[in-house]
């Protein structure tokens, strides 16, 4: 048998023998990412469509969860650095080449735009309230003057926020598994998913649960479709994409993904829905919290079998 | 100005004196390694063959490295070398991940480390500190737009390869075959 034998002197830690140099860190944060990405997308779309009224959860309530998602998203981010005080560096320079470069931009950017955004709605929730700080108060006015450009901003910008979280990894040519420009729609059809799956969980109205519950149907299936086109594509490249696709398709990350985030992801979560809106009563936590858990899944998966995944020669 | 080592992999022997040079020279943390050799063998018995080499950062004319980052923290230098700046360096790893060759690692006080050619040694006419203690003299560095350097010499006369060429990032550490 024809036979090769790799002997390496190289022990590097979180290198040797597999790379391992991002943790749970940044898919907790590209989870994260997506999600936020989600809930605004939904809220500024509704907002422009005039639907605020008739979709409360979607444009008002849900969008308070996200600064304090894109917060954790952001701690998550700031704990995998290494040089961590010289996090501000990031912000001294533009690198148009690097969608690590375009993240961190455009974090700060929607970061305090979904923090207006729920000022601007913050006598919903107390109704009463007065400000102890004029600016906070000319925000919110100013938010609700200039609703429409603000949606439209935060429309732009949630979907680059989402899709860049799948762009960061299918830059890496190095990583086989990763270096395929599907990764980025499938990641932010991934993330409009969670989100949606995020608002029919909050929702009290019938309406906007069965909206949104259809919402993620169609979303479910973009992305059902999404990771065919992945491996179709693997099946079709380089000995380096084959080798990275037998990680799912029969190697070490065959059932968690496949059963994981496949199965209890996406597919039973769709069933659970179009038998809720065939009118069998389902509490509709159940399938938000599996779509909640198989995104996250998803990116642990993505982002530990990426870094196995390497040309060899 | 284009730097370019080559390696007869004819000539190694695989004593890692090269490792240790360099260890000694850039200070590299204990445990730690910004060049390492590489034993290979192929072949179906009793037909085998072994190809040692000594590898670290190619110093890609394309690199990927350099593309990531988002601080500009790695970049090119006079000679095409591919240099990290620490003072820049934020730790992301993004450019550990963007290297085929696995040459970087996360030095122990926060900034992401490699080889550098030796690029103090070069500015006082030196070699790279593992090319200058090879004990088979199976290392060469000099310029390839020189086309009477030893260096090009050597591409021109000898049959060679390099690493992972089908990644695109134009290795510029060749290696004699």
């Amino acid at each position: 048998m024809n036979e090769e034998i790799l002997i390496s002197g190289r022990m590097n830690p979180h290198i040797d023998p597999t790379l391992g140099i991002w943790g749970w860190e940044i898919p907790l944060y590209l989870f994260l990412g997506g999600l936020a990405a989600g809930i605004l997308f939904f809220a500024a779309l509704y907002s422009l469509l005039g639907k605020e009224k008739e979709l409360p959860t979607a444009v008002r309530k849900a969008t308070f969860l996200v600064p304090i998602i894109l917060m954790v998203g952001l701690g998550a981010l700031f704990l995998d650095l290494k040089n961590k005080l010289y996090f501000w560096q990031l912000y001294t320079t533009i690198r148009i080449e690097s969608p690590m470069s375009w993240g961190a931009w455009i974090l700060m950017l929607i970061t305090p735009l979904s923090m207006a955004w729920c000022l601007s709605y913050w006598r919903d929730l107390i109704p009463n309230w007065t400000w102890q700080l004029k600016f906070l108060e000319w925000v919110e006015v100013f938010v609700q003057k200039y609703r429409k450009t603000f949606a439209w901003t935060m429309i732009i910008s949630s979907v680059i926020l989402g899709i860049y979280t799948g762009i960061l990894l299918s830059a890496f040519n190095a990583r086989p598994l990763w270096n395929t420009s599907i990764l980025g729609p499938l990641f932010l059809v991934s993330g409009l998913s969670t989100g949606a799956a995020t608002i029919m969980w909050l929702s009290k109205e019938k309406l906007e649960r069965s909206l949104f519950s259809k919402i993620d149907l169609l979303l479910i299936g973009i992305e059902v479709f999404f990771i065919i086109h992945l491996f179709m594509g693997f099946m079709a490249s380089n000995a380096a994409q084959i080798e990275a696709a037998q990680l799912f398709l029969g190697g070490a990350y065959t059932l968690p993904f496949w059963g994981g985030v496949v199965l209890l992801g996406l597919v039973i979560p769709a069933i659970l829905e179009v038998m809720e809106l065939r009118g069998k009563h389902i509490p509709v936590a159940l399938p938000a919290i599996l779509i909640l858990i198989g995104g996250l899944v998803f990116r642990f998966i993505i982002v530990d079998a990426g870094q196995i995944s390497q040309y060899f020669y | 100005m284009r730097y370019a080592m080559i390696i007869d992999t004819k000539k190694c022997v695989g004593c890692s004196d090269c490792v240790v040079a360099c260890q000694n020279e850039n200070r590299v943390p204990i445990g730690y390694c910004r060049d390492w050799v590489i034993e290979n063998a192929k072949g179906t018995f009793p037909n085998v063959s072994i190809e040692l080499r000594s590898e670290r950062c190619n110093h890609c004319e394309n690199s990927p490295c350099v593309r990531c980052c988002p601080t500009g923290a790695s970049h090119y230098e006079n000679g095409g070398l591919v240099m990290v700046d620490r003072s820049k360096c934020i730790g992301c790893g993004a450019c550990v991940q963007s290297c085929p060759y696995n040459a970087r690692y996360s030095h122990p006080d926060g900034f992401v480390d490699k080889c550098s050619f030796c690029n103090h040694r070069l500015k006082e006419g030196k070699n790279p500190s593992c090319v200058s203690v090879c004990p088979t003299s199976c290392m060469y560095f000099g310029d390839l737009d020189d086309s009477e350097s030893q260096v090009s010499q050597l591409l021109k006369n000898r049959g060679w390869k390099v690493l992972a060429p089908e990644v695109g990032t134009k290795p510029q550490v060749y290696y004699l075959i």
